[in-house]
């Protein structure tokens, strides 16, 4: 990849719990390029949200801990700069949109103060051009008649303008990369459709790089480049968005879009399901951690926990077996 | 199964609306327009599913049909009995044909209650079966749903969201119910989940000719599973038709933007795919719009005509309903 410009090694975080050590990510590597839209997809609890914070440092310590890897940013390593400098870069140059617009907002503070505060911070404006550029931003998101909602409270909006509001503040400082956790999950179909479509719009005006978490393949399939299938805190898939859902190749991955039925026509008959559930991981696996759910599970997959490798130009996989044959690859 | 011509559940002009109170004498300032004046059929072994976005009335819908909430006007008739005018003691009885399958798998189940106890429950309740008959029944009930009866005697909390739900739906079979109203029975639960509940439900339908009213904002989900679709707004039913007609031919404006705005796992369609994206977000149903309530955020709607009288609920051909004054 030539100009990366966030690069993940070896990411691994682990959480502290009563039942023991839950390792929720489990060396994770790849790479953000510029003006790039990556999408991380997987169910609740495989690690997608905790790699992403990892990264911006925002788990709660303890009881989380990431007990390795790297984070390369503009020639730093986002893992181990003091708390001051990562506070610059989170908010300034790599913004978050978080998943429930209804609590990431404070409720006793006005959107135009939410709004000014990252910009009399990281950019140093006065109050008088804060407010004139929380006005640009409303409008950017497409709120109309944006000076009069300077006063409003988050609860005199609806989950759709919260989560426009949340966005603007998240490129009030021309981030050069949007972390986006499941920014629509919260939000209606209709909603969800004008947000998806104002970040399209965004991307292409400002120029950033976006990392959109989401368990949606619908969603994945509209906005992103480039996928990561995250499975038991590991990357088991990733490759570019057309060449996934033409040739998904890892188990999972195949049973995720199988258990999608389509809103076009198409209509399978049986919806495909993958039985069992998502694994908690108490310790790191010396099997693959999807065996268990995998019906193609052949003897090796019980031994060892397959490495993410390459097996054509951008597309990676983690799994021993061909699922067009059945057989080891 | 196939659906029958057979009416099993009636709704007629079914109207519920929540009073809002003011001030220091407590005066009804106002109502919340919930449910304004629905009206459709089920017919015996069919899916209708009902979907809309959150607010526009169609969980209320469902609680008002079991009467679970006394609706304001209108009526609700179950094999023609008007369960509106029955006794408490009749409708308990009734009830038994009438279940419910619950959105939130977390808060639906008692946690105090072991497995067994909580399918048990309405065996105890509505029957006079013995123990030993229920722990029988119990166990019957859980392998039904693919759950292992060795399981019976633990607690909510040591199940998985899909085994929850499971649990539900086993409940909600205790009886042998006729008709049970799933509200939003997957959306709670992650993807490769939802197609085991969603597998399980289609199952158990085929095998006791169950009819089922599925209440859900998942169009491809409710395509699945649906043999005719009802279509909500704010507190109305905007259409409603069979399910290849509606999802290939939706004829009302929101229903075509509601299906546009559905994403669609293909990359390669989606790049070509045109939108339909609608401005603003729903009305409260406190003041909802006059005339149609669509026309605030309709991009096809005429003034002079649209904002003064509200559109009939009509059927335009044959079993496909609209209420839009600009289909013809």
């Amino acid at each position: 990849m030539p100009d990366a410009l966030l690069e993940i090694q070896d990411l691994e975080t682990q959480f502290k719990t009563p039942d023991g050590i839950v390792h929720a990510v489990n060396g994770v590597s790849f790479n953000l390029a510029e003006g790039e839209t990556l999408a991380v997809v997987g169910e609740s609890g495989c690690g997608k949200s905790v790699t992403m914070l990892s990264v911006l440092r925002l788990i709660p310590q303890p009881p989380g801990k990431i007990v390795a890897g790297e984070a390369r940013y503009q020639g730093k390593d986002l893992l181990t700069i003091s708390d001051d400098e990562i506070r610059k870069v989170r908010g300034g140059q790599i913004a978050m949109v978080f998943q429930d617009p209804m609590t990431s907002l404070n409720p006793v503070m006005t959107i135009g103060k939410q709004l000014a505060e990252p910009l009399m911070l990281h950019l140093g404006m006065n109050k008088q051009q804060a407010a004139d550029r929380s006005v640009e931003l409303l409008e950017m998101v497409g709120i109309s008649e944006a000076r009069s909602h300077l006063k409003d409270y988050p609860h005199q909006f609806s989950g759709g303008m919260r989560q426009r509001v949340m966005i603007a503040m998240a490129l009030s400082c021309n981030p050069q990369i949007l972390i986006a956790d499941e920014p629509t999950t919260a939000l209606d179909v209709t909603i969800q459709a004008q947000i998806v479509e104002l970040v399209k719009r965004l991307r292409q005006e400002l120029g950033m790089s976006i990392v959109w978490i989401t368990h949606d393949l619908g969603i994945v399939a509209g906005i992103a480049h480039r996928v990561l299938v995250m499975y038991g805190g590991y990357i088991i898939e990733e490759a570019d968005v057309k060449e996934l859902f033409a040739h998904p190749s890892h188990p999972y991955t195949l049973g995720l879009i199988g258990s999608l039925p389509r809103v076009d026509g198409n209509q399978k008959d049986r919806l495909f399901s993958i039985e069992g559930m998502p694994p908690v991981l108490y310790s790191k696996p010396n099997a693959c951690p999807f065996a268990p759910r995998c019906k193609y599970a052949i003897d090796h997959c019980w031994k060892e926990n397959p490495a993410l490798v390459e097996i054509q130009d951008n597309h990676k996989l983690a799994c021993f077996v061909d699922v067009k044959t059945g057989r080891a690859r | 199964m196939e659906a029958s011509n057979e009416v099993l559940l009636k709704v007629d002009g079914l109207v519920k609306h929540f009073p809002i109170y003011r001030g220091v004498f407590q005066r009804q300032v106002g109502a919340v327009h919930a449910v304004d004046g629905i009206t459709f059929n089920v017919f015996k072994g069919e899916t209708l599913g009902l979907v809309g976005e959150s607010g526009c009335g169609k969980s209320t819908a469902g609680r008002t049909i079991l009467q679970l909430y006394k609706p304001t006007a209108g009526h609700v008739y179950f094999n023609d009995i008007d369960l509106g005018s029955l006794k408490a003691e009749e409708l308990r009885k009734t009830r038994r044909k009438i279940q419910m399958i619950f959105q939130d798998p977390y808060a639906s189940l008692n946690p105090r209650m072991t497995v067994e106890e909580i399918i048990g429950e309405p065996l105890l309740v509505h029957g006079n079966a013995s123990g030993k008959e229920i722990k029988e029944k119990v166990a019957e009930l859980l392998l039904q749903v693919n759950l292992n009866p060795a399981f019976a005697s633990r607690y909510p909390h040591e199940f998985s969201g899909g085994q929850r739900q499971r649990i539900g739906v086993a409940r909600a079979l205790a009886l042998q119910p006729e008709f049970i109203v799933c509200d939003e029975p997957i959306s709670a639960l992650d993807v490769s989940i939802q197609a085991q509940v969603v597998n399980l439900l289609e199952d158990l339908q085929e095998k006791f000719g169950l009819t089922y009213l599925f209440i859900a904002h998942d169009l491809s989900m409710v395509r699945h599973i649906s043999t005719r679709v009802a279509v909500m707004y704010l507190g109305i039913i905007v259409e409603l038709a069979n399910r290849d007609e509606l999802y290939a031919e939706p004829l009302h404006p929101y229903s075509k933007a509601l299906l546009s705005a559905v994403p669609i796992a293909d990359p390669v369609f989606e790049e070509k795919r045109q939108r339909i994206i609608l401005e603003g977000d729903v009305p409260s149903p406190v003041n909802p719009p006059s005339g149609c309530r669509f026309r605030t955020r309709c991009p096809i709607a005429k003034p002079g005509l649209c904002d003064v009288s509200q559109p009939e609920f009509r059927e335009v051909r044959p079993g496909h309903f609209v209420a839009c004054h600009l289909v013809d």
